[in-house]
């Protein structure tokens, strides 16, 4: 009879910190190596092609504040993803959450209500989080009554609204003074969100969803709100044994992560363009599935998984307009990276034997 | 020349020696039994037998020939075949599929099922092991899917064949047709290492006994020669003493249930027409054939199941309406049967743990807002210490804690707020002598403080040994509850 010559995967003994901290920086210089492959293939000298694409990332003010930019929403989307998975439902829906956040912003900001600055902004996150919410609250009910499962539903959701955006801008919401544009009115001055550094679109998003991340990290760590949300995310059961409300818990868990996720939609309307197109997400709620593996969740972890990425997808931006290689280098080192990332947390805790 | 051999096998954990020199044989068509308490080095010589550890010194021969240290191929190769306590079968495949799983080079083209098939169906014949080998692993019960891990192991030749706990998860009647199984396997045959720490099973399958304690074998003898005292005497290395019940008046009724009926979510009956008074100082218990309804009366007196009807009181107030946490604040203490999957949280704290039940409380919150970790680590703290808690401390693991232990903080957790009504729900399944002893000491002193025991139990000896009264539960119905003088009523109802 023949016997397997198999490979064997065992659990370590302990895990040290050293192995946690070392494994996504041991990620991305595998990620680097594996796509050196994909650039040489390009006749792109490997060096020169990640030295232009760290140089278009940070190499001067303008690359800074890029980086920084389009690390705003990667923040509120890894936090939504974060927090949701934390509590075991996995929500893949952040991207039609971001959507319906712009929406409920340009409702409201658009002119029917109006107040001063001061108190318009922290309205139109709240509206754009509870659209975000909501949105995630049928997917949530479904789960919770039919047991109908969150991945098919939240991803197929983000198409829905996708094209209820579509519709919207494309009719009753579009903006007669656009010249025929598919997009909607831009919202009032004092929706506006403010930049933080002159010449640049730097704008003052990025202290919100700093805040949003400290409060998340506070919320999961010291409260007891979110010793249940972890404690359902670990242990489903033994959490209802011990008489944590679990359906309960779940509905507060979509709403912060959906809401998360909505306040993205509502910083780049308000901070960036102003106005709702069809393109003001390049994928940003899917990109955010990456920023959250690549952080192991952790809210403030987030933070510099968020500014990588953004980092990649800027600097691949100025990379391949200097030399030829085409900008989906971009999704390859992130899609490369999140699979590293996953290999490398999985090495942190178990050993392989080889035969 | 003995099937299997172990020569001055010693292995080292850090400081801690899990075996000291042992050395073991075992002949061809024996059942040996290897006892001893948790943490004694049994499962670490199985390891090492298996492969998983390389020992630190000593060999292994089997048939004579030395056997690799260090491969888990070359011990399937040899004839060692393992079937471990918690399995090790992929639920969505069949059993023919889980059984030639990693058998079939990942290389070949088709599959072999039909050689398979039929090897299956001629081991299943000449062994007695009916089954299915089409079904799904998830659709099998316990005892089943037991069934299956031997046939696995038999199907790669295997002529050792280790038993990890094997009883722990089975009932009564399983149990006894593992061991016709045994029987059959040994009378062609193959040699059984059977580990357990359960006495009577052990006398009752084994041909010799050896007994680990601390890593050392300490006694080596013939099972038609052992008595169940002196095993445990060799097992603790002391003579070990169960509390005895001692008599007291039974109080103020706690706990009743009267025309109780219980349904599952699609409303199927569970529990029909059940009454029941549990007094002051009284441990009533529940015996049965698991399936009979014991775990949905669990479940209905831990607050989880709301489908019910009927009355269902605590001190005179009704409790029919309200889930787990309302029963814990009103005094109900709840230890459950399946300590990892409903007990702990494994991958939080024990700190996290032993707040796990009353979270907003004042001693453990701020404003019903934040978690007081100080506070709950100094909870950790006291508890460890008062429940004798083997750990690293409040910050560690739970999961890391041994099977003992982890039942000692569900005790602690349940059992420090003092409730009055206690549900103990196979409170030391699986647990060795001297936790068993301990459990049970913990439950007569809250009796003795007070507090009304209901205890659910398949051990009828441990029921009969701790119980001022016993109720048979059967299809659902429960019988009244009678001292156990009646104890011929309730053996016979029961089995």
């Amino acid at each position: 009879m023949r016997e397997a010559q198999s490979v064997q995967i065992e659990a370590r003994d302990h895990v040290s910190l050293m192995r946690v901290s070392m494994a996504p920086i041991l990620a991305i210089l595998a990620t680097m190596v594996i796509c050196s492959v994909l650039i040489l293939w390009a006749g792109v000298s490997v060096v020169d092609a990640y030295a232009l694409l760290f140089k278009g990332a940070f190499g001067s003010l303008f690359a800074l504040k890029e980086t920084f930019t389009r690390s705003i929403p990667l923040i509120f989307t890894g936090l939504a993803v974060a927090v949701a998975f934390r509590s075991k439902f996995y929500n893949i829906g952040a991207e039609g959450q971001l959507y319906a956040g712009a929406l409920a912003t340009v409702f409201f900001g658009t002119g029917l209500v109006n107040l001063p600055a001061y108190l318009m902004l922290p309205f139109l996150f709240l509206v754009g989080a509870l659209a975000g919410g909501i949105l995630l609250l049928v997917p949530v009910l479904l789960k919770t009554r039919l047991k109908v499962d969150e991945v098919v539903t939240t991803l197929l959701l983000n198409f829905v609204v996708l094209l209820a955006v579509s519709y919207l801008i494309e009719g009753p919401w579009r903006d007669p003074m656009a010249m025929g544009w598919p997009q909607t009115a831009s919202i009032v001055d004092a929706g506006v969100l403010p930049t933080l550094v002159s010449k640049g679109r730097l704008h003052a998003g990025l202290i919100v969803t700093l805040l949003a991340a400290l409060l998340i990290w506070l919320l999961m760590r010291f409260t007891v709100l979110g010793y249940e949300i972890r404690a359902v995310g670990f242990n489903a059961k033994a959490a209802e044994f011990s008489g944590v409300n679990i359906n309960r818990t779940v509905v507060i868990t979509a709403l912060l992560s959906g809401g998360l996720a909505g306040m993205a939609g509502t910083s780049e309307v308000a901070g960036l363009k102003g106005y709702l197109t069809l393109d003001l997400s390049p994928g940003f709620g899917y990109t955010g599935i990456a920023v959250a593996m690549l952080a192991q969740l952790h809210p403030l972890a987030i933070i510099p998984a968020a500014l990588f990425l953004s980092a990649v997808y800027v600097g691949a931006d100025s990379m391949s307009r200097a030399v030829n290689i085409p900008t989906y280098i971009a999704d390859v080192l992130v899609g490369v990276s999140v699979l590293a990332i996953l290999v490398s947390v999985m090495l942190t805790r178990y050993r392989i034997k080889w035969p | 020349m003995s099937r299997l051999s172990f020569k001055g096998i010693s292995k080292r954990f850090g400081s801690l020696i899990a075996n000291d020199s042992i050395s073991l044989s075992l002949e061809a068509g024996e059942v040996m039994a290897l006892l001893g308490e948790n943490g004694a080095g049994k499962t670490t010589l199985m390891n090492i037998l298996f492969g998983h550890y390389e020992a630190d010194e000593g060999s292994i021969e089997v048939e004579g020939k030395l056997l690799p240290p260090g491969s888990t191929e070359a011990a399937i190769q040899a004839g060692i075949g393992m079937v471990h306590q918690h399995f090790t079968l992929a639920d969505n495949l069949t059993v023919l599929e889980n059984i030639i799983l990693g058998t079939e080079s990942l290389w070949s083209w088709r599959h072999e099922r039909s050689a398979a098939r039929s090897k299956l169906a001629e081991m299943a014949d000449s062994y007695s092991l009916a089954i299915d080998p089409d079904a799904l692993i998830g659709s099998l019960s316990v005892g089943e899917r037991q069934r299956v891990e031997i046939l696995k192991a038999l199907y790669r030749d295997a002529r050792i064949l280790i038993l990890d706990e094997p009883t722990a998860v089975l009932t009564p009647q399983e149990t006894e047709s593992l061991f016709v199984t045994l029987r059959s396997l040994t009378d062609r045959g193959l040699s059984v290492i059977f580990i357990s720490h359960k006495l009577h099973e052990i006398l009752a399958i084994s041909d010799r006994i050896s007994v680990l304690r601390r890593g050392k074998i300490v006694a080596s003898l013939n099972a038609s020669e052992a008595s169940r005292s002196e095993l445990a005497e060799k097992m603790l290395g002391a003579a070990v003493t169960r509390p005895q019940l001692e008599a007291m008046e039974p109080g103020a009724a706690i706990l009743s249930l009267q025309g109780l009926n219980a349904y599952s979510s699609d409303k199927l009956p569970l529990l029909e027409n059940v009454d029941l008074t549990v007094y002051a100082h009284e441990i009533v218990g529940i015996a049965g054939v698991a399936g009979n309804g014991q775990a949905a009366l669990a479940d209905v007196l831990s607050g989880l199941n709301r489908n019910i009807s009927g009355r269902l009181e605590l001190h005179g107030k009704s409790l029919i309406d309200a889930g787990p946490a309302e029963f814990v604040a009103c005094g109900i203490g709840r230890i459950p049967e399946d300590r990892h999957a409903r007990g702990m949280i494994g991958d939080m704290a024990i700190w996290e743990n032993v707040i796990s039940e009353d979270l907003r409380s004042a001693e453990v919150s701020k404003w019903q807002i934040f978690v007081d970790k100080a506070a709950a680590v100094k909870r950790a703290k006291r508890l460890i210490e008062q429940f004798d808690l083997r750990c690293k401390g409040p910050l560690a693991q739970t999961k890391l804690l041994s099977g003992g232990n982890i039942q000692k903080l569900i005790l602690a957790r349940v059992l420090s707020p003092k409730p009055d009504f206690i549900l103990a729900n196979q409170p030391v399944r699986g647990l060795d002598e001297g936790a068993i002893a301990y459990v049970q000491e913990q439950l007569f002193a809250a009796r003795k403080r007070g507090a009304a025991i209901l205890l659910i139990s398949e051990d009828l000896d441990e029921l009969l040994s701790l119980c001022d009264r016993i109720a048979v539960m059967y299809q659902g119905s429960l019988s009244e509850a009678v001292p156990p003088a009646a104890r011929t009523i309730v053996t016979s109802s029961a089995l």
